[in-house]
């Protein structure tokens, strides 16, 4: 057929191009061309459907940092991905270790715990809603149970509460089979050694177990980081980003000044602001774990 | 830990199995509050239903259109899922094969975009599909997929190419197989491992999104399971009776996969966690 070696180069080329090129054309339309346009947009002043629009500069951007409401949905989602991150991997370990234990219904278990994370979470923050704006109150009001008898969703620290509570509920059981694959890495007979030298429950989690499942630490906080910074379908569901405002991630704020306040360019802007919060974040993460697995 | 059962064990478990009562607890109070009237669920939400009646159902299913809900996010899920795997699969393999500074652009340039958040790129990619003209279509949706999820699905493929050995297609090659055939009959089908890992993390990621269809879908008939609950749970304010049932058969879907295919999904997400 293509004898010459230019023409075979060339019948190569085309081969990687119809392999590769639908992926690359993909990624540039769907991914970096709007990455473009968004920053592009940021900088003007478009409420999405205006023909025109100007160029505004980092007027956006200004508005932005020195406004109360998006400055407080970046602390709010700072403060519950701390919580969420600790929350996840706290439990997420301690189930999993105990999940690792000769249970007689650990495969059991482990199915239920696991569970909540093949729901959808909107429908998920929906089921909750009922449960703890209706069903709860009506258990306190029946039961007398002072508790319960107020709709925990209509006040900031108990809405905050409830949104933890429902996402570690949904959540847990995910980073628990992450750290239950590194335990099973873990060799048994170097802990039975190491408990036959006399070595402490602690001394086996500080100096085998937790240096043997790094990997899975670093997986799982980076997950948890990126998850939890990333937060919409609850704060949407669950608590409307209610009461007053005080559980509205940064995606939800974008979410809401694009497509409801009609205002493209300045959610624009905050969705390259809120980039660049998740990616420093997730590189100092990177970073800081790396640095450790070195040390080891 | 080899220990004998003993009674430290044991009551480690039954904690274990009171947390998981907990666990499943609010499924089945929506589950046994579907089959009451709403004065019912109202005056006593802990109790029995007095007598089962599915009324709540057929009156959810048709209200809220549910066969063609199911079938839109059925066909969202597997067209989505399909064209990841073909276009993953295929890039990946070249990436890993030809080694030039054209695949390590393109393979670095893609990982790159895997730290970019969806929320990013919700409002221009909407700005995007409005100059394609495929805002509120099915096929728009699935072409975003396809876009979204394919940098992960990549990045695994690559990950696992690296580990085959180029023996057998240069054998099919040499035997007269074209570059194609060799692709399709000889490598696709040893990546069958993580082909069920792509196609499990990406049918769940899809079937319950929520984002993409809220931005997307503005006509009723095009709407997925997620959305239409969204709807649903809205407009049938203090209708509790038609919610849980609403609410049933939107998580019934996602639990009859799951306990189909249990082993598979917590090995696939597991494994689909650890090598992205």
């Amino acid at each position: 057929m293509l004898r010459n070696k230019g023409s075979l180069k060339t019948k190569n080329w085309l081969v990687y191009a119809v392999f590769v090129g639908p992926a690359v054309l993909l990624c540039i339309l769907f991914i970096f061309l709007p990455l473009v346009i968004g920053v592009y947009y940021s900088l003007r002043d478009w409420n999405g459907i205006s023909v025109s629009s100007n160029f505004v500069g980092i007027q956006n951007y200004v508005k932005a940092l020195t406004d109360d409401k998006f400055i407080g949905t970046i602390g709010f989602t700072l403060k519950y991905a701390v919580v969420m991150v600790i929350g996840y991997n706290v439990f997420g370990l301690a189930l999993a270790m105990i999940l690792n234990m000769k249970l007689k219904l650990r495969g059991i278990l482990r199915a239920v715990y696991f569970m909540p994370i093949v729901i959808g979470t909107s429908t998920v923050g929906y089921l909750w809603n009922f449960i703890i704006g209706t069903f709860l109150p009506f258990i306190g009001k029946t039961f007398g149970i002072g508790f319960f008898e107020r709709n925990w969703l209509a006040y900031p620290e108990t809405a905050f509460l409830s949104l933890v509570i429902v996402s570690l509920w949904q959540g847990t059981g995910y980073y628990m089979i992450i750290y239950l694959a590194g335990l099973q890495s873990v060799p048994s007979d170097l802990l039975e050694a190491a408990q036959i030298d006399g070595a402490g429950l602690k001394d086996r989690f500080f100096k085998i177990i937790f240096p043997l499942i790094r990997p899975s630490v670093t997986v799982c906080l980076f997950l948890s980081i990126v998850n939890s910074l990333k937060s919409f379908d609850l704060n949407y569901s669950l608590t409307s980003g209610g009461p007053y405002g005080t559980t509205q991630t940064i995606a939800y704020r974008i979410f809401l000044d694009a497509f409801d306040a009609d205002q493209l360019s300045y959610a624009s802007a905050e969705a390259v602001i809120f980039s660049l919060i998740v990616g420093v974040i997730a590189i100092i993460q990177v970073k800081a774990s790396r640095k450790k697995e070195v040390e080891m | 830990m080899k220990k004998e059962y003993n009674i430290a064990i044991f009551s480690i478990e039954v904690i274990l199995i009171i947390l998981a009562c907990f666990v499943v607890f609010p499924i089945v109070l929506i589950f046994i509050n579907s089959f009451k009237t709403n004065g019912e669920i109202l005056t006593n939400m802990v109790s029995l239903p007095e007598n089962i009646s599915i009324i709540n159902y057929v009156e959810a299913v048709s209200r809220m259109d549910f066969p063609r809900k199911f079938l839109n996010t059925v066909a969202i899920s597997v067209f989505s899922v399909a064209g990841i795997i073909l276009f993953a699969s295929m890039a990946a393999y070249k990436i890993i094969r030809v080694k030039s500074k054209v695949s390590s652009v393109i393979y670095y340039g893609i990982l790159f975009t895997m730290a970019i958040p969806f929320q990013v790129l919700m409002v221009p990619v909407v700005i995007v599909a409005r100059e394609m003209h495929i805002v509120n279509t099915m096929q728009g949706m699935i072409f975003m997929y396809w876009g979204f999820l394919l940098p992960m699905a990549l990045f695994l493929y690559c990950g696992f190419i690296k580990g085959v050995p180029r023996d057998l297609e240069e054998a099919a090659m040499i035997d007269g197989c074209g570059q194609f055939r060799a692709f399709f009959y000889v490598v696709f089908p040893i990546l069958k491992p993580i082909t069920a890992t792509v196609a499990i993390i990406n049918i769940l990621g899809v079937f319950n999104d929520f984002m993409l269809p809220l931005v997307m879908i503005s006509s009723e008939k095009l709407k997925t399971i997620q959305l239409s609950m969204s709807v649903f749970y809205g407009t049938y304010v203090n209708r509790w009776d038609l919610i849980m049932a609403a609410l049933v058969l939107s998580i019934l879907p996602a639990l009859v996969f799951f306990l189909l295919f249990q082993k598979q999904i917590i090995k696939g997400m597991a494994d689909g966690a650890v090598k992205g």
